[in-house]
């Protein structure tokens, strides 16, 4: 496919590695000759520079001819004139990235009359993202398939485990409780395991299942973690903003930490409920005066990454339930599980998943489609969800799976049928109108016929 | 550096060579003159060599700019060593300095000879000694780009340190697809020329050889007396015409295949490349006049020598040493200009000629005006200084290149427009030169150091001098070996 990326910052930077990486004809415009010269020496793309909203510049990155072009400039306002100019010389599609709170509640009418295909909010997609870890602490990691019916949570292996030293396939039965074990880190290798598979103490593994099962799992590990009542929120931007705005109305005490008067005035009369406080979330005095040995979860969500990081190193010898720690750079990642840093968010990396996923349905308009896509275990596996469409019959449909020819590297996690969740063995089928959550280390999956070893 | 994936790379350039290779050994097959066996031999070490090269795919495979320009100068380094081999092989050519002189000369279309008796060589290496070119125009490495995966989107190093000009650009989003688009070019332009000659009533071997020269502006002929052995006007123009649009920036012709018309009519370099063409041949027609007796001849044969010297193809059709003085130097002139970026031609290139001359505008025009605003713009857009800054420098590096080749050259104790001429010829990749290295002269009686100094100028100028000077920088090859 044909994508034009507008603006080549944190965002358009990633974005056009992970859709260049998937085989798409990417063309890159910034108004920055110095940053377009990154994105052409790394990645297999096109760099025009100019005004990405000009007639001109779009016409000369080949806009007419784009199936997508995507908008991800700083200003919001920028971002919806190119979708319209794009829009204009026929673009198929556009996406925009509309971050100020206050166009939050005209979306929908800017979808519809600039024909905008959709609207991206990292901060308010990250806050999503807390929100929902906040809401199930035992677990590093959480993301939902078939609207909630099925969770994949990452959780880490301690040292007195029920988990350890049994083969995977004996688990279920022994434990009692339907899960599935769909990947696992081992230092710096990542395992599709399978039925022999043998876990080992400090193993990050990913679990699917149904929530109530998931429950009983952590009550069983002993991980099991209290509701959350009372989250510290330190720093106040957009995302303290947003997430603060879901937790009061799920009852639960907020206390924002934000050093700029300003801005602490802003929140308190857009947030009425919440406890502002004015200072600097840095200070140990500062955390521990406003009682951070009381609170359940603390949220570490600065404009500097060094800052989050040592809050959450802080808070973590505190034994709080829940810490939670946004990073802006990811490649540093790896560096954080040795630093006892356990729920990393990176706004820029949810907002990359949310395109490439709308991308990847976008391609496939028939076939079996991809439903939703997590990237989990450092974005080095993925876990596709796909709805089985009436034309891949006989190919994968009423054959037991034992009988298929599946790829190396890849499980088929999950099959959900109606209100039923399969965890399925060898003599299970795919059936047409299935939804199948696979999970691979293959990261050109398209179609649910690709699971197939292809000869 | 990344040592693993540079071998790998190295193993595929090997493994393509021998691929290549198996055409000319065809024609051997189909001609039956004895030179199969040793085209045939150097193809299977040539394989062999590759296969164990490429044994073990490294598992990191990114390289970096300076992999990329490593990567480049060594393939064409390796390249040349192995093809030349059945040369020496089949005996054509017994000195593997000679034989490697010969082929670096065709990859890096230079077109400058060490025979003495070219018609006296069999046709299936003849064939490889022109295909050399074709296949040296355009690139090796971009032909890899084009047909294997090689390493993700860094791979746009590589076409950068191969590809000529000062600003290389892609057509399309992917490197691929830019490179098979300019292969896709870059053939049916070499086929339609064989066609056209065909016409003329050349044989087919004759043809296509000519037409591989032409394509890769080497310069390579299967006659002593290169083009003029046909003495035919209708190839004369023909090859004229083939030899410009060989020199034009490939790009030109991507706008043309889609439809942009007006942008092709903006472009600066096209414009003053013709303009050069046109005022050069003139010029000499006029100065030639007496010698040819009539208009029409004149220009004939000034149009065919300009446009073989400014493409820096280097075939002949008259013994332009002859000509009075004021001719010899103009070619002289033009052997600097080259062809225009992003094309097959070697030389300085048309676009650093306009940037430099620019540029000394500006200056100029700041020292009237110290307090002038004054932005360079080319092709319609601004000028970024450090583009100013290395177009500078590679001139300054290519002179500085000139002058000591000329003091290693004139070891050899030629006269001056000889030595002067040979460097030329061969850093430009022209070929043919002034003096002993005539056109209808050669390179034979220079001295082995010679040699070996013309071969080294000739890779450095068709890769316009950056990567292969890097080979001899020690901080390429100092640090710690990443793991591959």
């Amino acid at each position: 496919m044909k994508i034009v990326i507008v603006g080549d910052g944190k965002v358009g930077q990633a974005l056009t590695g992970r859709l260049a990486e998937e085989g798409h004809d990417v063309v890159v415009i910034d108004s920055s000759p110095k940053a377009l010269r990154t994105s052409v020496e790394v990645h297999d793309v096109m760099g025009v520079s100019g005004n990405g909203a000009s007639y001109a510049v779009q016409k000369e990155a080949g806009v007419e001819e784009a199936d997508l072009l995507i908008a991800a400039t700083s200003g919001d306002e920028l971002n919806l004139l190119c979708c319209m100019v794009a829009k204009k010389l026929g673009a198929r599609h556009t996406i925009a990235r509309v971050r100020n709170p206050d166009y939050a509640d005209q979306l929908v009418l800017m979808k519809e009359e600039l024909g905008l295909s959709m609207t991206i909010n990292p901060e308010l997609a990250a806050a999503r993202e807390i929100a929902r870890m906040l809401r199930f602490p035992s677990a590093l990691k959480l993301d939902s398939f078939a609207r909630g019916q099925v969770e994949l949570v990452e959780i880490k292996v301690k040292a007195d485990s029920p988990l350890l030293g049994q083969a995977l396939y004996s688990l279920s039965s022994r434990l009692g409780i339907r899960i599935l074990i769909c990947a696992v880190r081992r230092g710096e290798d990542v395992y599709i395991p399978t039925g022999d598979f043998v876990l080992r103490e400090g193993d990050k593994i990913s679990i699917t299942a149904s929530p109530d099962q998931l429950d009983s799992l952590f009550r069983k590990l002993g991980i099991y973690r209290h509701k959350i009542h009372r989250v510290m929120v330190v720093g106040g931007g957009r995302i303290a903003y947003y997430l603060a705005k879901q937790l009061l109305k799920l009852g639960m005490f907020v206390k924002i930490i934000e050093q700029d008067a300003a801005r602490c005035e802003q929140l308190s009369e857009t947030l009425p409920k919440a406890h502002i406080i004015l200072g600097d979330g840095t200070e140990r005095e500062l955390l521990e005066e406003e009682g951070i040995a009381d609170m359940d979860a603390l949220v570490a969500v600065t404009g500097m990454d060094e800052e989050n990081i040592i809050i959450s190193m802080y808070a973590g010898t505190l034994g709080l339930a829940k810490v939670v720690t946004k990073i802006n750079r990811m490649s540093f990642q790896e560096i954080l599980d040795g630093a006892g840093i356990e729920s990393v968010i990176t706004p820029k990396g949810i907002t990359v998943n949310q395109i490439v996923r709308y991308v990847r349905a976008m391609e496939n308009s028939q076939g079996s489609n991809v439903e939703t896509l997590h990237r989990i275990v450092g974005g080095r596996v993925e876990a596709l969800e796909f709805n089985v469409a009436g034309n891949c019959q006989g190919e994968l449909t009423g054959i037991p799976l034992k009988d298929l020819r599946t790829r190396k590297n890849l499980l088929i996690a999950c099959i959900i049928r109606g209100r039923q969740i399969i965890y399925p063995g060898g003599n299970d089928t795919i059936e047409e109108g299935d939804n199948v959550i696979v999970v691979t280390t293959e990261h050109q999956l398209q179609d649910l016929s690709d699971i197939l070893e292809r000869p | 550096m990344n040592y693993g994936m540079i071998v790998y790379i190295l193993g595929t350039i090997l493994k393509a060579e021998a691929i290549l290779m198996s055409l000319p050994a065809l024609v051997a097959f189909l001609c039956g003159e004895g030179d199969l066996m040793p085209l045939l031999t150097a193809i299977l070490i040539a394989s062999g060599a590759g296969l164990l090269f490429t044994l073990k795919k490294p598992k990191n495979t990114v390289i970096y700019a300076r992999e990329g320009f490593v990567v480049t100068a060594l393939s064409w380094v390796v390249m040349s060593l192995v093809g030349a081999l059945p040369f020496v092989f089949a005996g054509a050519i017994p000195g593997y300095i000679d034989a490697v002189f010969e082929t670096v000369s065709g990859f890096t279309t230079t077109g400058a000879s060490i025979l003495t008796d070219v018609e006296g060589m069999s046709r299936g290496l003849l064939f490889w000694r022109s295909f050399t070119h074709w296949v040296g125009g355009m690139g090796v490495l971009v032909f890899l780009l084009a047909i294997v995966p090689l390493s993700g989107g860094r791979s746009v190093h590589i076409m950068r340190a191969e590809s000529p000009g000062p600003v290389v650009g892609k057509l399309v989003p992917k490197v691929r697809d830019t490179a098979m688009i300019l292969y896709g070019i870059y053939i049916t332009m070499t086929v339609v020329l064989i066609g056209l000659l065909l016409l003329g009533g050349m044989p087919l071997y004759d043809s296509a050889v000519h037409a591989f020269g032409t394509a890769g502006t080497g310069g390579f002929g299967i006659w002593g007396d290169s083009i003029a052995h046909y003495d035919s006007a209708y190839i004369d123009v023909v090859l004229s015409i083939g030899m410009v649009l060989f020199g034009v920036n490939f790009n030109i012709y991507y706008l043309l295949l889609m439809g942009k018309l007006r942008s092709i009519l903006r472009s600066e370099e096209l414009r003053w490349y013709l303009g050069i063409i046109a005022g050069a041949t003139l010029l000499i027609a006029w100065n030639t006049l007496p010698q040819w007796g009539g208009m029409l001849r004149s220009l004939r044969y000034a149009f065919f020598q300009v446009s073989s010297i400014i493409t820096t193809t280097g075939f002949a059709t008259a013994d332009f040493n002859l000509w009075p003085e004021l001719s010899r130097m103009l070619l002289m002139v033009l052997m600097l200009v080259g062809a225009c970026a992003g094309s097959t031609g070697g030389g300085m290139k048309v676009s650093r000629l306009i940037i430099m001359l620019k540029s000394a505008k500006r200056e100029i025009s700041r020292m009237l005006h110290p307090r002038s605003v004054y932005t360079l713009q080319f092709e319609g857009k601004p000028l970024e200084d450090q583009t100013i800054h290395n177009v500078f420098t590679y001139f300054f590096i290519l002179v500085f290149l000139i002058i000591a080749s000329v003091l290693l050259v004139s070891l050899d104790n030629m006269d001056f427009d000889s030595t002067f001429s040979a460097v030329m010829a061969c850093i430009n990749n022209i070929g043919p030169g002034l003096g002993v290295v005539g056109p209808m002269g050669g390179y034979a009686t220079l001295s082995p150091l010679s040699k070996l100094v013309l071969i080294l100028d000739m890779l450095l100028g068709r890769l316009e001098i950056f990567p292969m000077l890097m080979l001899f920088a020690p901080s390429v090859w100092i640090g710690k070996r990443r793991k591959g």
